[in-house]
């Protein structure tokens, strides 16, 4: 299915500078299974282009500079900042926003469902983030990566993944910030999930 | 932003002809740091050209032991490969105790090499900064400067190189492959790639224009040497080095038989230590003799108002790293020769 997204605003309209090739791009960006057909000025980012152009208000805007992680997708199946990616290079990529981490039919996913049993999140802000990080991570652990606090003899067995500890469900989400500080019941959501599901599950139940 | 032009290269040599026929190109890998650079105006080039379907993402077992790089392999990818976690656990360390999972996902090898110092003022264009616009001034030396350089600073530029994985690099005498289209490639010694700033703080590394890092080469390690990577930063995680240590250690009959040390967080390269790597080569690594190795190299430290902290950090992450190698290296606990 082809989506012709809203029209791109620019408060600058790009004209090209002198000698130089054209500064929009044709782009096909798949974000969520759907495929959208996008003419783009060369600078709109991954996350510019979710809010402003199709309407993906999930992923969301906090530093602008990949520093506390609100804007993390899933960018063929591994945790990015879209902050920090120009849509213009995404072409062929299979993104995924928190939009598309619940069912279809609005049955969320493990994680999202361990995210309000723990009340892993106060003011929200931070939760997409949080939980595409946490997709990503879930499945680098499953691929045995090690981390920065796993001790050396566990990080040189690549046959037996480190077990994730809350010490090493912090670090491995070093990089979503959460300024209501709810991250003991982060930690704790994240654990569970990971203790009791596979991440890539199909949502279990549809939620009333 | 400036505007700009997007050309997808998907060979070295279309990489480089695009370079020579767009003024003012650069080329982009994962463009973790170029990006933002750009949104804060200090990078606008005319023209990104994106190498990340270049053919350079590949692993390569040497005929001499050693590993082949691909450029464009993320961070991530290179410090969970078996072979490194295996062979080169400084090198894993280091990618690890670097930004975040997001950023490593993303992140090239080639990039990694080729980020700019994180010094706020060269982040800022509305400071002067040498190193943005050569001859400007350095608003870091009487500004804030606690995270800057200790050692190899110049009048002109106080900055630090902010990458982790570089000083295992250096560590590890790895090489840095690069490809300049015309002349075919050329390897430089990690160790060389970065420079000193002098009167050119501009000048981050040796590189040249146009030339595209395709690989970095890691040599085999003689069987017995350990190493490791440890960092001080002012949080548990996800924060650059204040000060960081890349050691590789291999004892024979208790005495060092071969040590590398690296500082990163130091200078504007990551620091190689030859002068503690002279004092300790051939000696037995007692504390004391560590000691005096690494107070040997940091003798040359000239810290500024704000940061003599960083030398003793250093100092005491090189000590505890050492002495932790030669607690487990192979032909140190247990002597099997003649005693010293």
């Amino acid at each position: 299915m082809v989506a012709r997204a809203r029209a791109p605003q620019h408060p600058q309209q790009a004209g090209p500078r002198a000698g130089e090739g054209p500064v929009r791009s044709r782009v096909a960006l798949r974000v969520n299974g759907r495929t959208y057909a996008l003419d783009l000025d060369n600078r709109v980012t991954l996350l510019d282009a979710l809010r402003e152009l199709l309407d993906l208000t999930g992923s969301k805007k906090g530093c602008d500079h990949g520093q506390c992680g609100a804007c993390t997708v899933l960018v063929d199946g591994r945790r990015a900042n879209s902050c920090l990616l120009l849509a213009v290079t995404l072409d062929a990529s299979e993104i995924t926003t928190v939009e598309g981490l619940a069912a279809s039919d609005g049955a969320l996913s493990p994680l999202q469902e361990a995210f309000l049993e723990y009340d892993a999140f106060q003011c929200g802000y931070c939760t997409p983030g949080q939980l595409c990080s946490a997709v990503g991570m879930l499945r680098e652990a499953a691929a045995g990566h090690p981390s920065c606090v796993t001790d050396a003899a566990t990080a040189a067995d690549t046959a037996h993944p480190a077990a994730l500890t809350p010490e090493e469900i912090a670090e491995r989400l070093s990089g979503n910030l959460c300024r209501c500080g709810a991250y003991n019941a982060i930690t704790r959501a994240v654990a569970a999930c990971a203790a009791t599901e596979a991440p890539d599950q199909a949502p279990r139940r549809p939620r009333t | 932003m400036e505007p700009f032009a997007y050309v997808r290269a998907t060979s070295i040599q279309e990489a480089t002809e695009a370079y020579a026929s767009h003024p003012g190109a650069r080329y982009i890998g994962g463009g973790t740091n170029l990006v933002d650079l750009m949104k804060h105006g200090v990078e606008t080039p005319a023209t990104l050209i994106d190498l990340t379907r270049l053919p350079l993402h590949d692993f390569q077992e040497l005929p001499t032991g050693g590993l082949r790089v691909g450029a464009c392999v993320s961070n991530t990818d290179l410090a969970v490969h078996p072979l490194v976690r295996t062979r080169y656990p400084v090198l894993s360390q280091a990618l690890l105790a670097g930004a975040s999972g997001q950023l490593r996902n993303v992140a090239t090898v080639g990039g990694n090499l080729l980020q700019r110092t994180r010094c706020p003022y060269f982040q800022d264009v509305s400071k002067p900064c040498n190193k943005r616009q050569p001859g400007a001034g350095c608003a870091a030396r009487d500004g804030l400067h606690r995270d800057h350089a200790v050692l190899g600073h110049s009048a002109h530029c106080i900055a630090t190189h902010p990458s982790d994985m570089a000083v295992a690099l250096a560590a590890l005498d790895a090489e840095i492959e690069l490809h300049d289209g015309e002349h075919g490639t050329r390897r430089v010694a990690a160790a060389d790639f970065h420079r000193l700033p002098g009167d050119h703080p501009d000048q981050d590394t040796v590189i040249r224009p146009g030339e595209i890092v395709t690989a970095v080469l890691l040599p085999p390690l003689a069987p017995g040497a350990v190493s490791l990577y440890r960092k001080a930063r002012d949080r548990a995680s996800y924060a650059f080095a204040l000060a960081s240590v890349a050691a590789v250690l291999r004892l024979d009959d208790r005495r060092v038989r071969h040590v590398a040390l690296a500082f990163g967080g130091l200078a504007h390269r990551p620091w190689r230590a030859a002068t503690a790597e002279e004092h300790l080569t051939g000696a037995v690594p007692t504390d004391d003799a560590v000691g005096e190795a690494v107070d040997a190299e940091l003798a040359a430290a000239r810290p500024l108002r704000d940061n003599a902290f960083k030398v003793d950090l250093a100092r005491n992450l090189a000590r505890d790293v050492l002495a932790t190698l030669a607690r487990s290296a192979p032909g140190g606990a247990a002597p099997t020769g003649r005693r010293p």
